[in-house]
Formats: structure tokens, sequence, C-alpha cells
């Protein structure tokens, strides 16, 4: 769990503070997205909480512990830290990369080599193939596999994440996206992720959080955020299109079923219904069956995209 | 191929006195080499990390690296007399110019993004200094050393006008007495030194590059 109090931030010399009375909790094993437009404050926020930065006021609480009165190399330590850009050691093979942290914790050889194996097979690289390349040899989505296998290395309660997948492109971006979802999911990491990204946010975020100028604006799950912004800025920030992006939050299993048949190609339950409704407009139809039976239709798709207070679909 | 000649029968009939005045240059370069180096690279880390003194260090060494050699000498010799340690100060002063500036720049040459890692994955600043910042910047580093290294063993020719000894005494005699041979042999061993030093320092450098991951 992670605890942010009243935290801010005064640069000396700056007119505003770069961030303002800031508080903010991500519980246990949820990941919480920062984003805004930049200069909001969100990754000052993030170095505040592995104190790259000090905090100007406020309390930092980490796992229940008072981070701010800890010592930060040993904080770091326990604080899985994946930085924009990767920033891999470029002097140093990957295996030598992931064992970064373990190694400054001591850990015996046997140890650390069975770990590497098993944090690169966890982000989807063979460690037969990659472990003695130097980060030159790799792509840029195998850097930052690198980069989030290295952050994983010591196990830590809690990762940071800057900007994870900003140096890899669109198509890529979205994979990398889809399996590091699924792996903080089964590994019930507390996440703190910084983005500029809103369907990011929304994708990887249990929680999403924006700030404006160094102050929290919404903070609120993404269903609950694209559904009722709070203000305009929300509104703007989030897009023309945020009753779209809603719609990719939820599945085809979570909406009603109808019984009528459809002809065509079925969509599988586990398609969004973002996917349905493009599938619905490219063919041309109000309704597209679904695999086990039964379709989904087009006019049960409203209450997903943009529900009326009250009536609040089910969030996922 | 008979001032050669004349060159070999000198060697040949005085061993003694050329070993011994290879011997003093190699004194003089190495000591005034080591002691710039002892300055130049901790100098080197204190200020690297600090835009404005690193800064102030580089234009420094820059004015450093204007002065002549055998002004240098000429300055110091009312100051510390004639001999060795004039001599050993001057090349020290000949050596720290390019080490301090390459190590400075190799220093702030770091990726920036490498170092944000070190520090936020838990690394001391020391740890950060040993296993981050020095391999990267050891292409530079020795490339400095080089510079210095070639430019010392040059420099020591001239020790022998503050009696400082070294090999430029065989090329002073040489000429005073008017012996080709003795000129011709200083200058050669000489000229092979530094030669022999850009040699040996170049691989340390590329070895280097390749350990950091830069070749």
């Amino acid at each position: 769990m992670i605890e942010l109090c009243d935290l801010s931030k005064h640069w000396p010399g700056a007119p505003a503070p770069a961030v303002a009375g800031l508080t903010l909790t991500v519980p246990e094993g949820t990941s919480c997205a920062l984003i805004g437009p930049s200069g909001c404050g969100k990754t000052t926020t993030l170095r505040m909480v592995n104190r790259l930065v000090a905090p100007s006021g406020g309390s930092i609480r980490i796992g229940g512990q008072d981070a701010l009165r800890a010592d930060p190399v040993t904080l770091r330590r326990g604080i899985g830290y994946v930085i924009q850009n990767v920033g891999l050691f470029p002097h140093r093979d990957v295996a030598a990369n992931i064992a970064t942290v373990p190694r400054l914790l001591g850990w015996d050889r046997a140890r650390i080599a069975a770990r590497v194996e098993a944090v690169l097979a966890l982000v989807g690289l063979d460690p037969a193939r990659f472990a003695h390349r130097l980060p030159r040899q790799l792509s840029g989505g195998e850097r930052q596999r690198v980069g989030v296998a290295r952050a994983l290395a010591a196990d830590p309660p809690v990762l940071l994440m800057d900007e994870p997948f900003g140096a890899v492109d669109p198509v890529l971006r979205g994979r990398l996206q889809e399996e590091v979802l699924r792996l903080l999911k089964q590994l019930r990491k507390t996440v703190l992720i910084v983005t500029h990204d809103v369907e990011e946010a929304i994708r990887l975020g249990d929680a999403v959080a924006i700030l404006r100028a160094g102050r929290l604006v919404q903070h609120a799950a993404p269903a609950e955020l694209l559904a009722h912004p709070a203000d305009g800025f929300v509104a703007g920030f989030l897009g023309q299109d945020r009753a779209l992006k809603r719609l990719a939050l939820f599945t085809i299993a979570e909406a009603p079923r109808r019984a009528e048949p459809v002809p065509g190609e079925p969509l599988a339950a586990t398609a969004t219904l973002h996917q349905a409704l493009a599938e619905m407009l490219a063919r041309g139809t109000r309704a597209v069956p679904v695999v086990g039976g039964g379709s989904l239709a087009l006019d049960d798709l409203p209450g997903f995209a943009a529900p009326s207070p009250g009536t609040e679909a089910r969030s996922p | 191929m008979g001032a050669l000649a004349e060159g070999l029968s000198w060697l040949r009939a005085n061993p003694g006195i050329f070993l011994g005045a290879l011997g003093e240059h190699l004194l003089l370069s190495l000591t005034g080499l080591a002691i710039g180096i002892a300055l130049a690279l901790p100098l080197g880390l204190l200020v690297a990390r600090r835009a404005r003194l690193a800064e102030a260090a580089i234009a420094a060494a820059g004015l450093l690296r204007t002065l002549p050699s055998l002004a240098v000498l000429a300055a110091l010799l009312p100051l510390l007399g004639v001999g060795f340690t004039p001599s050993v100060v001057a090349l020290a002063l000949v050596a720290l110019p390019p080490v301090l500036v390459n190590a400075v720049i190799g220093l702030r040459g770091v990726d920036s993004q490498a170092l944000e890692a070190a520090t936020g994955l838990g690394m001391t600043a020391r740890q950060r200094l040993l296993r981050v910042e020095l391999p990267l910047a050891a292409p530079l580093i020795f490339a400095g050393l080089r510079i210095a290294a070639v430019q010392v063993v040059s420099g020591a020719a001239l020790a022998t006008f503050i009696g400082g000894g070294g090999l430029g005494d065989l090329v002073t005699q040489g000429m005073a007495l008017l012996e080709t041979g003795r000129l011709l042999v200083g200058g050669i061993a000489i000229a092979a030194l530094a030669l022999g030093m850009e040699y040996g320092f170049g691989r340390l450098e590329r070895a280097s590059a390749r350990w950091s991951g830069t070749a």
C-alpha cells in the first residue's frame, strides 16, 4: 500500500508549487495511474515516493512504514523502479542488469542466477537467448521488457513506473501493456504508474488520478472517471470520445446477452464492447453474434458507454 | 645510412650511458605521470558532478595546456632550482590537463538515464561511481591517460635543460660535442618511447571500451 498525505513540493525559485497538498492512497495489490498534462507534477510525485526528490511537506507511507524516515538507499532497494526510456546500464548484459538489486541486497550467486532466469521468463524473454546480450543488441520492446524484469528482480511489493512504454511504437505498446497488466495482476503488486497517455492510464490503472498544476483534480476508477468527469478540464483531458474509451473497459461477457440469433462470424465473450461496436459498424448491423450462442445488441451499449447517474453499470 | 651506422656504433661503445639515460627518462616520466594522474583523477571526480566547477576546471586545464613545456621548466627554475624534482613537477603539470579534461568530459557524458536508474534502484554514491560512472567513462579516461603519457615522455626530453637528466641529455650532449651518433640515439629513443606509450595506452583504451560496452 502506498499512502501519500498532503504531499507537496516547492522548487526553490519556482513561482508555484510543483505538487500541492496531494493526498492519494494506492491500496495493496492495486495500480494507480497518475496522469495529467506535462508539468502537472506527476513525475515529481513519483520521484518523491522513492526519495529521488525530497518533499517540501506532507508524508509518504509505504506498506505502513514512514518512507521519509527510512534510509533512502534501503527504501529504494525495496521498490521496483521502471524508469522513463528504460535506463539500462549499457555496459552490463541483460542478466547483470536484472541482477542489480539482488546483488545490492547481497544474494548469493545461485539465487541470483535462478531469479534472473525466472523474471526473464516472466516478461516473455527466453533466458538462453537474452541473458548475455548487451542492451544495444536488443530491440526497443525487448529493452522495455528487461526494464520491467529488472524492477521485478528482488520481488518488491511496490512498483513505480515512469512512462514505462514511452519508447516503443503504438502496436508494441498495446501488447506490452496487455502483458504487464496480466503480470501485475498475477503478482498482486502495488503499482504507481506515471503516464501522459489516457488510454494507457485507463488500461493499466485500477484507479486513475488526474493532476493539474500539482493538484489532484479527480481520483476514480476508470469507468467512473469516464462516466463522470469532475469538471471541464478532466472531460477535455479524457477526450471527446470518452464514451468510446469506456466501452473498452467491459467485455461482451459483462453485457446483456440477447437470445435472438444473428448471422455472421461470432465474437468471443472476452472481446471488449469497444471491439464489438467496431464490428457492428464494420458489418453494418445493429447486433453481433457471440460465441456460445445469442447476440449482443447495439441498443444495450449506451448504458456502458455513458451511464446516466443512478443507473450505474457494473464497474469492472 | 651513415648517420644510422654512427648511432649504432655509439650505442655499441656506450651501452651504459644509454641505459642510464633511458632509466632516468623513464623514472622522470613515470613519476611525473603518476603524480599528474594522482592529482587530476580525484579532481575530475570531484568536479564532474558540479557543472560550474567542471567548466572552471576545463578552462584552467586549457590554460595550463597552452603553456609551452619549456616555459614551465624555465619558470620553475627560480622556484625549485635544478635537477630531478623540478623536472618531475613540470611533467606532472604536463600530465594534468589531458587527464583532468577527459575525466570530466567522460564522467559528464555518462548516460543520465543509467545514472537515474543506478540511484533509483538503490546504489549508494560510491557504488554508482564504481559500477556505473567509472566503467562508462573509462574509454575517455584512458584516452586522457594515453595523451598525457605521450606528452610526458616527449616533454621529459626537455628536462635536460634544468639538469633533470634523461634521454634529452644525449641530444644536448650530442649537439654540444658534435657527436651525431649520441644525438641520434637520444632522438630515436625519445620518439620510440612516445610511440610505445601511444600504442600501449591505446590498447588499454580499446580494452576499456570493450569493458564499458561502448566498442
